[in-house]
């Protein structure tokens, strides 16, 4: 190879690009999913298995592609492994083991989440309106703490509902309370990329926006409905499928929720003319784009979770597809993106009426998520209000 | 047709007007689906809507919007529409594939949003050598071509962009198809013929007529059975529109066994039915244990476990008559069957073997209150109210009850009745108590004594004695007829109304002071049956029996039952509620969804960039024009071209 041109490029394959510490987060993972294998082998079918394995390889590609996840993860691992230890196999510790009460059982890691989810959002507006840049990386390192918190308190939850018996035990996604917190945790980590890829901070404070309200929603339902308790499955849920079904809905609902509230600083940054404000708030192209990509990311997730829910309604209630309300509306929710996206690429449409447009579509999906278990009956059996 | 229509047709089909509107439009109808509640029973709709606009709906399809001719007609259309755009664009899509455009003209490229011109010492060769290392970095492939300029290099990546257009699009028309031919559009088509018709009445299996039953050759169906345990089957339901179908199925389906298993809760974890498939078709019986989830699947069939409810269990029943001093009778009654009762008919809907509660007390989490059933006694002229009793005896503050809930309508909530259970936790001595109030002989008999114990009566004459004997008597029967309430009624009927307030009073005073005497001597003649010694002082048991049975007395017309049941034996026999379905038009529907899914995130995440490199000789070396183009995440591609540009713009000599 002598005789060539000295390679001006180099071109180091995807692996080869790869850090140490990219190495060492893949070994861990993978340790991590061994481990869980080992101890919980009894407990899973072999559909399950894979969801693990391929769970474990999604988290390394995470991890690699956004390497601030690596540091996160591991510390969620930490603080649920933490908590689990000291859990032991009594239930009771949570009242009596200082870390459990006051940390990390996942009553209390919750209740850490909502509080720090709306000091963020407080920080985020006093980023907006101070423009301090420190302001904006205690708003963010807020945010991280919160999803951080929240993510272990599903985590152990998890082990919770175990240790109140063998046969109740599941993935904490199964309720309204449970997947609301999911919602949060996911919105939380779509925007953070954005934050982070796209220099957008000044975003946070009406993204926030609407984690805080789902916050607002959990305490309520926590204090008010007391629906903070596990409680058994029924039948049709105990499935594997819901540990791909429900997780990939929320990867939807979170990212057009996240689209929504950059529609809306499109629309006010739109409307005025002129102020700081207005200024430090990310330009239209920016947002316009921005909000395709949260869209298209959705309306991907949102497919393939719809397709999931079909596959897993094909086994357990006897057909794919049968016109349930929520079914319906996940329909309903598919096909409004799908148009959105349409009037986007094909009639390149896109400014103000689009913002506008992914506001509404918040509110359609909104309506999938909470106002069908609200005022409609059927089959999803996610606990009416 | 004149030569231009088709071509006009084919843009109107595959525009994307068209599309939109209708994507908007199913979404609009699947709104009014969920809204409108789907396939209820149509008097539901006539008490909801009123007779006017329950027609105005009917005609529209409403009630089953999702099968409705206007519905289907536009989901047809969506994949007329797709399909039509998938044929025209196709071709497109496919040269698009393959052209890097490498014929382009400079002044196109230089029109391009991202370019940017510059010149370096390199010669042609060297400069391509190094552009081609620094595309094939960033993932482009390209091809170059002698233009008349210079030599111009086009590059390309993310055909996947292209294709998935095709896949996701192609996945639609595929789903909508399979999905079509699962839905009963096939039933539809053979009513509109006037080849079936809905069954509405409730008939056995054996009554309803052919043109209601569907063959076991149909090929696509979705069907309901319960079947009891060790029970079979080769028959099922299929719900449509305000009624059923009877679907024959080439197999028998026989029930070995049910289990359902509990949480402490009470609440159902798991069902599972251990079945026995026989048919013709299988070289021997197929035997399986299906549970939710985890459904049967054989020879295009699948058989889930759907649900679970009472098939027929035998219940051992002491009747106990209340409307008259009869002796108690035995029965056994099968649940979901009618079985004579005197003038009544009685009609079990089911029966609990159990009811888990929360306890009230907290101390344990959950309290099990045994068994129960259900049921409705019916008159002769059709009307009934419908109860719900326990079998065993239920511990309120200490003392136990027997208890029976009353309802007039189904939408109303149980009106408890309690009855309370003597020292063996029997209703003997309570109904031993009622009968003797109900048994105008024995009660003309204590009223007597008890006129002729008191004070006055001690001294009276008989005749005033059998005056105030009658009235207590006529007392003593207004409040077994109709309680407290029916001798308040009689008191203010019996008092002019300017004296009421003072005089109801001193009446009701007067009255309950004499009713509560005989209440009791009754009462005492029935401990006196029991042996009990009633001239030492009473039991704290007894007496507060004799209230809560007084309690009992004063409530049993709301109770209006002509007989209390007491469930004595119990064999509980359990049914299964499976599903059977023949569904092809998955075979099409879970590919497509694969398809699908490849699709958009093809479309999304392999967004097609190209870049154009026009090189230029000149007597110190190279003139370059770098151009790009992308459809879609321009932000991406603005760093991409400006990282590109970058690099091809490092001096030449301080190369890696
Ligand atoms: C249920 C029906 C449909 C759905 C869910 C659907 C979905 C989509 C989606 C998600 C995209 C955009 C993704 C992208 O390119 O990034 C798209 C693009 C497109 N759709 Fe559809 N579509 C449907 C029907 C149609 C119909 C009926 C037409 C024909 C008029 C059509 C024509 C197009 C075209 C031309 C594109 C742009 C392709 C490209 O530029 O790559 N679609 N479709």
């Amino acid at each position: 190879m002598d005789n060539t041109l000295p390679q001006p490029f180099p071109q180091p394959s995807y692996l080869q690009a790869r850090s140490a510490y990219d190495w060492l987060w893949a070994a861990l993972v993978l340790m991590g999913a061994g481990h869980a294998f080992s101890q919980y082998q009894a407990l899973m079918d072999a559909y399950e298995v894979g969801i693990l394995l391929v769970s474990a390889l999604f988290l390394i590609w995470l991890g690699w592609s956004w390497p601030v996840l690596k540091n996160f993860s591991l510390c969620v691992a930490s603080f649920s492994l933490w908590a689990i230890s000291v859990y032991g196999g009594d239930l009771s510790r949570a009242e009596n083991a200082f870390i459990l009460k006051y940390l990390f059982s996942s009553q209390s890691a919750i209740m850490w989440m909502s509080a720090l989810y709306v000091m963020a959002t407080l920080a985020y507006f006093g980023f907006l309106l101070s423009g301090r840049e420190f302001i904006g990386n205690v708003a963010s390192a807020l945010t991280w703490s919160a999803t951080a918190m929240g993510l272990t308190g599903l985590m152990v939850r998890w082990r919770e509902s175990y240790l109140l018996g063998a046969d109740i035990g599941h993935i904490p996604v199964s309720n309204l309370y449970e997947v609301f917190i999911l919602f949060a945790i996911i919105t939380a980590l779509l925007y953070l990329h954005y934050e982070q890829h796209y220099q957008t901070r000044s975003l946070g404070a009406f993204v926030l926006l609407v984690i805080s309200a789902a916050v607002g929603f959990l305490l309520w339902y926590t204090f008010d409905r007391h629906a903070d308790g596990i409680q058994p499955l029924v039948p049709a849920l105990n499935s594997y499928w819901m540990k791909i079904h429900v997780p990939a809905n929320f990867v939807g609902y979170g990212a057009f929720s996240l689209a929504a509230m950059i529609g809306l600083v499109f629309v006010l940054k739109s409307r005025a003319h002129q102020g700081l404000l207005l200024a430090r708030l990310p330009d239209l192209a920016l947002l316009d784009d921005l909000i395709y990509k949260a869209i298209a990311l959705g309306f991907a997730f949102f497919t393939l979770a719809t397709i999931l829910g079909a596959l897993w309604a094909a086994e357990a209630w006897g057909g794919y597809w049968s016109w349930d309300p929520k079914e319906t509306w996940a329909l309903i929710v598919w096909l409004n993106y799908a148009a959105w996206l349409h009037m986007r690429l094909t009639k390149g449409w896109s400014g103000k009426p689009m913002a506008w447009w992914a506001i509404i579509g918040f509110f359609v999906t909104l309506f999938a998520f909470l106002g069908v278990n609200m005022f409609l009956s059927g089959l999803h059996s996610y606990g009416e209000l | 047709m004149p030569q231009s229509t088709f071509p006009i047709l084919l843009r109107f089909l595959g525009s994307m007007n068209l599309a939109i509107t209708l994507l908007v439009a199913i979404a609009v109808a699947a709104v009014i689906g969920t809204v409108v509640q789907q396939n209820q029973p149509y008097p539901d709709y006539v008490l909801k809507f009123g007779p006017f606009w329950f027609e105005v709906f009917k005609s529209l399809d409403l009630y089953n919007v999702y099968s409705s001719a206007w519905f289907l007609s536009i989901l047809g259309f969506l994949v007329l529409s797709t399909s039509v755009c998938v044929y025209r664009n196709l071709p497109h899509v496919l040269r698009d594939l393959n052209d890097y455009r490498e014929h382009s003209q400079r002044s196109a490229l230089s029109r391009l949003p991202h370019q940017h011109t510059f010149a370096n010492e390199l010669d042609t060769q060297a400069n391509l050598a190094r552009i081609a290392a620094l595309l094939q970095r960033h993932h482009y492939r390209f091809r170059h071509n002698d233009a008349q300029t210079g030599l111009l290099i086009a590059a390309k990546k993310g055909s996947g962009g292209r294709l998935g257009y095709i896949f996701s699009h192609v996945a639609i028309i595929v789903i909508c198809v399979g999905g079509l031919m699962d839905g009963n559009l096939p039933l539809k088509i053979a009513e509109w013929r006037g080849e079936i018709a809905v069954e509405t009445r409730r008939i056995p299996a054996g009554e309803i007529p052919p043109i209601s039953t569907l063959s076991a050759e149909n090929s696509s169906f979705r069907a309901n059975i319960d079947i009891a345990e060790g029970g079979q089957s080769n028959l099922a339901f299929i719900d449509y529109k305000d009624g059923y179908l009877l679907q024959k199925l080439p197999f028998t389906l026989q029930v070995d066994d049910f289990r359902i298993e509990h949480y402490p809760s009470g609440q159902p974890k798991s069902f599972e039915s251990d079945l026995t498939v026989i048919a013709p078709s299988l070289p021997r019986p197929l035997k399986q244990t299906i549970s939710v989830n985890h459904p049967l699947t054989f020879k295009g069939y699948t058989i889930y476990q759907n649900s679970f409810g009472d098939g027929g269990s035998k219940l051992h029943l002491r009747t106990w008559p209340l409307y008259s001093a009869a002796n108690p009778g035995r029965l056994t009654a099968t649940v979901k069957q009618f079985t004579q009762l005197d003038d009544h008919q009685l009609e079990i809907s089911d029966f609990r073997p159990f009811n888990v509660n929360p306890d009230p007390s907290g101390e344990k989490k959950f309290i099990n209150l045994g068994p129960s059933f259900q049921y409705k006694l019916r008159q002769a002229d059709g009307t009934a109210n419908e109860y719900l009793t326990y079998m065993q005896p239920i511990e309120q503050e200490g003392r136990w009850f027997y208890l029976s809930g009353m309802r007039g309508k189904v939408s109303e909530q149980f009106n408890y009745w309690f009855l309370p259970a003597d020292r063996e936790k029997r209703p003997a001595r309570f109904m031993a108590f009622y009968h003797s109030l109900r048994n105008p002989e024995i009660l003309h008999a204590i009223a007597m004594q008890t006129a002729a114990s008191s004070d006055s009566g001690k001294q009276s004459s008989n005749d005033d004695r059998q005056k105030v004997a009658r009235f207590m008597q006529s007392l003593a029967e207004q409040f077994i007829e109709g309680g407290q309430e029916k001798i308040t009624a009689m008191l203010e009927q019996s008092v002019a109304p300017e004296k009421r307030p003072e005089a109801s009073a001193v009446y009701s005073a007067v009255y309950s002071a004499v009713l509560q005497r005989l209440l009791k001597n009754v009462y005492l003649q029935v401990l006196r049956q029991e042996r009990i010694d009633v001239n030492q002082p009473m039991s704290d048991f007894d007496s507060q029996f004799l209230l809560d049975a007084l309690a009992a007395v004063n409530l049993a017309h709301v109770y209006a039952a002509p007989v209390f049941l007491e469930l004595e034996s119990f064999q509980h026999i359990e049914a299964t509620g499976l599903q059977i379905t023949r569904s092809p038009g998955q075979w099409l529907v879970f590919p497509g969804c694969l398809l699908l899914v490849l699709g958009v995130f093809c479309m999304f995440y392999l967004p097609q960039r190209r870049l154009w490199i026009l090189l230029e000789n000149t007597a110190s070396g190279s003139v370059l024009l770098l151009a790009g183009s992308a459809q879609r995440n321009r932000y991406d591609f603005d760093r991409e071209f400006e990282l590109i540009k970058q690099q091809l713009t490092q001096p030449t000599t301080s190369v890696l």
